[in-house]
């Protein structure tokens, strides 16, 4: 929390998310939103709700569904002298923007040799349980974080998410920032009014501990602070640790947690294998064996396309349930 | 309105005339250059020359402003060279030397320079489609009057980002010109085997001003050009050439043995009757621009140039490896 957080008041995660994109909007002017039903519709989230009403639609632009299309000129755009934010309502189209992203938004910059930049975001979604199956229920962040040239956010609080955005916007290369839907209207938190940046690629200990570091991410901050909460009923004390970004990656407060605690458990909600846990996992291993008195273990989502029926969907995702057990026999207790 | 009254309303007066000439002539020797590089080791990587499609280029970059945008492919030498680029900065980045326009960090297929307009030439075809589009957005927005080009082959037809943008494009009246250069040959597959239907149809379909032109006519391609890009200019939206034309190579430079998908024939007749430097020459001489004399210094002062040019990319120093990390994050 800012020393100066005049005006604090509860903010949910979309509510901040909104919040950001408007301040942004006014502070300016080559800041543009395109997407599909962005303005009047203000998104099938209706995270945008407002923002054309104030900004008209040359700021808040309705696209075709036309994903490539849209996301490869907000690249263009970008190099020469706007800053466009891109949404794409759903992560799991990441896949149908993947040759813009991967192939030209991240590799202009290096490619030219330094000379051409893109200030780009793209907002997009990830989670599960929301009983939308396998197209529309992913949590690919991992994707992005594979490749160099990207920056990927992936925030958990409201304060974080309009910190994060803000900076997201205001840096000079492409951003890929992934928003939780089902924290858009469950997570509430406290949101200073004013104008505020969250550094891209700086961790942060959402809660400290003795026993165990809880390494969470995006949604599952929240399932990790629930298990903490229960840990601590049985006598554990876990910290959790949300990396905020998955590049930059702040590898230094990771290490300096598990050093602290000697065990740790990482939690994320992209597929287990091949993703999010595995390579903080392997950075908390290169830089910290001789510390743990244990493996690192790893909760992610099954390794199976995201079923349709509540009780398939469930059995997908980690919850506070299965942090709480594993956390326990890692502590022995 | 007919050739002749477009090529005098697009203002071709003999200067104009005779830097077109010189322009195509340095494409060619550039590219004769490379494939001598190429063979003899020196280069790296891959090779596509434009040998043979040097009058799109010329033609298209020449009704262009300096601050106008473009975008490149694969085979992007001669649009960055139309449009301005240095052939000495050009060679060194061919063979990925410090001083090259991207540092050797791009090579062949991805020279980029901001001073020329040059957006970057892109190796996934159909690839420039986004940014040439989104660079007319900006200056839409911005109200810059600046025009992109986005020069793509027949074989970006292909690719579906093409029409998503032309469709953003057409939309919202974006001051770009889809620049289609049909060499007949997506690689190694003649294009009748890959494009359903009739090519113009497709901007048609979209509303987008189309037309076909010759694209081993440089006057035309010229005249054409211009008068699609002051349209974009006034605001009335993207424009659409599809340009015939004939790449006289193979794909690359390694592609020798090429009777399988064409024949030599073929290649014979394009080269001796529709070459677009001889045939500009020609028109030049008859039409009492230029005699062959003056032609043929032409040839000599440019094939000075690319020598020095070349000797000045040979003896560059290599990039030190440790800015191998260097230009990944702004």
């Amino acid at each position: 929390m800012p020393e100066t957080a005049t005006a604090l008041r509860e903010l949910t995660f979309g509510e901040a998310i909104r919040e950001a994109l408007a301040e942004e909007l006014r502070r300016d002017p080559r800041v543009v939103l395109l997407g599909e039903d962005v303005a009047e519709a203000g998104t099938a989230f209706k995270v945008l709700k407002g923002l054309v009403e104030e900004f008209g639609k040359d700021r808040v632009i309705d696209t075709p569904i036309s994903e490539p299309g849209f996301t490869g000129l907000a690249v263009g755009a970008a190099m020469t002298g706007m800053r466009p934010v891109v949404d794409i309502m759903f992560g799991d189209f990441m896949a149908l923007i993947m040759d813009q992203v991967a192939n030209q938004a991240a590799k202009v910059h290096y490619m030219s040799g330094g000379k051409w930049k893109v200030p780009l975001v793209i907002r997009t979604t990830m989670g599960a349980t929301r009983r939308s199956a396998a197209q529309h229920s992913q949590s690919l962040h991992a994707w992005p974080s594979h490749i160099p040239g990207l920056k990927v956010v992936v925030p958990s609080t409201p304060y974080d998410a309009k910190g994060l955005l803000k900076a997201a916007i205001r840096d000079d290369n492409p951003v890929v920032f992934f928003e939780d839907k089902i924290s858009y209207a469950k997570v509430k938190g406290p949101v200073p009014a004013g104008d505020y940046t969250v550094p891209i690629g700086v961790a942060d200990v959402k809660r400290l501990g003795r026993d165990i570091t809880l390494v969470a991410t995006s949604s599952m901050v929240q399932v990790a602070l629930g298990a903490a909460t229960m840990l601590e009923e049985v006598g554990i004390s876990a910290e959790v640790v949300d990396p905020r970004t998955m590049w930059p990656l702040d590898e230094t407060t990771l290490v300096e947690s598990v050093r602290k605690t000697s065990r740790a458990m990482v939690v994320d909600e992209g597929y287990y294998r091949y993703g999010v846990t595995g390579e903080i996992a392997s950075v908390i291993a290169e830089n910290a064996f001789y510390d743990l008195d244990g493996p690192v273990r790893r909760l992610g989502a099954r390794h199976v396309p995201v079923p349709f029926s509540p009780v398939l969907e469930d059995a997908t995702v980690p919850t506070e349930r299965d942090v709480f057990e594993l956390a326990r026999k890692m502590c022995n207790r | 309105m007919t050739t002749a009254t477009r090529q005098a309303a697009a203002g071709l007066d003999v200067e104009t005339l005779l830097r077109m000439y010189r322009q195509m002539a340095a494409i060619r020797l550039f590219e004769e250059r490379v494939s001598d590089l190429y063979t003899r080791a020196l280069m790296p990587g891959l090779a596509h020359l434009y040998i043979g499609e040097e009058a799109v280029a010329v033609g298209i970059c020449e009704a262009l402003r300096p601050d106008d945008y473009l975008t490149s492919t694969h085979r992007g030498h001669g649009h960055c060279l139309a449009k301005g680029a240095a052939p000495h900065l050009m060679f060194a980045e061919l063979l990925g030397k410090e001083a090259g326009y991207c540092k050797g960090k791009g090579g062949s297929m991805h020279i980029a320079d901001p001073a020329t307009g040059n957006l970057g030439a892109n190796a996934i075809v159909g690839g420039g489609a986004g940014i040439a589009t989104g660079a007319a957005f900006s200056s839409k927005w911005l109200g810059t009057g600046r025009v992109a080009v986005c020069f793509f082959g027949e074989g970006a037809l292909g690719q579906g980002v093409l029409y998503e943008t032309m469709n953003l494009a057409q939309l919202w009246k974006l001051p770009v010109i889809y620049a289609c250069e049909n060499n007949l040959y997506n690689e190694y597959t003649h294009c009748s085997e890959t494009t359903a239907g009739d090519m113009l149809a497709r901007p048609a379909a979209l509303g987008i001003a189309a037309e076909r032109v010759d694209g081993q006519d440089v006057r035309e391609v010229h005249a054409a050009a211009s008068a699609i890009v002051e349209r974009a200019r006034r605001g009335e939206g993207p424009g659409f050439l599809l340009l015939d034309t004939y790449r006289y190579r193979g794909h690359h430079v390694g592609d020798v043995a090429r009777e399988y998908y064409r024949p030599k024939q073929e290649e014979q007749r394009w080269m001796s009757e529709r070459d677009p430097i001889a045939l500009h020459g020609d028109w030049l001489v008859s039409e009492g621009l230029a005699d062959r004399a003056a032609l043929e210094r032409i040839q000599s002062e440019v094939a000075s140039e690319m020598d020095a040019a070349v000797e000045f990319a040979v003896k560059a120093p290599y990039p030190d490896p440790s800015t191998v990390d260097e230009d990944v994050y702004a």
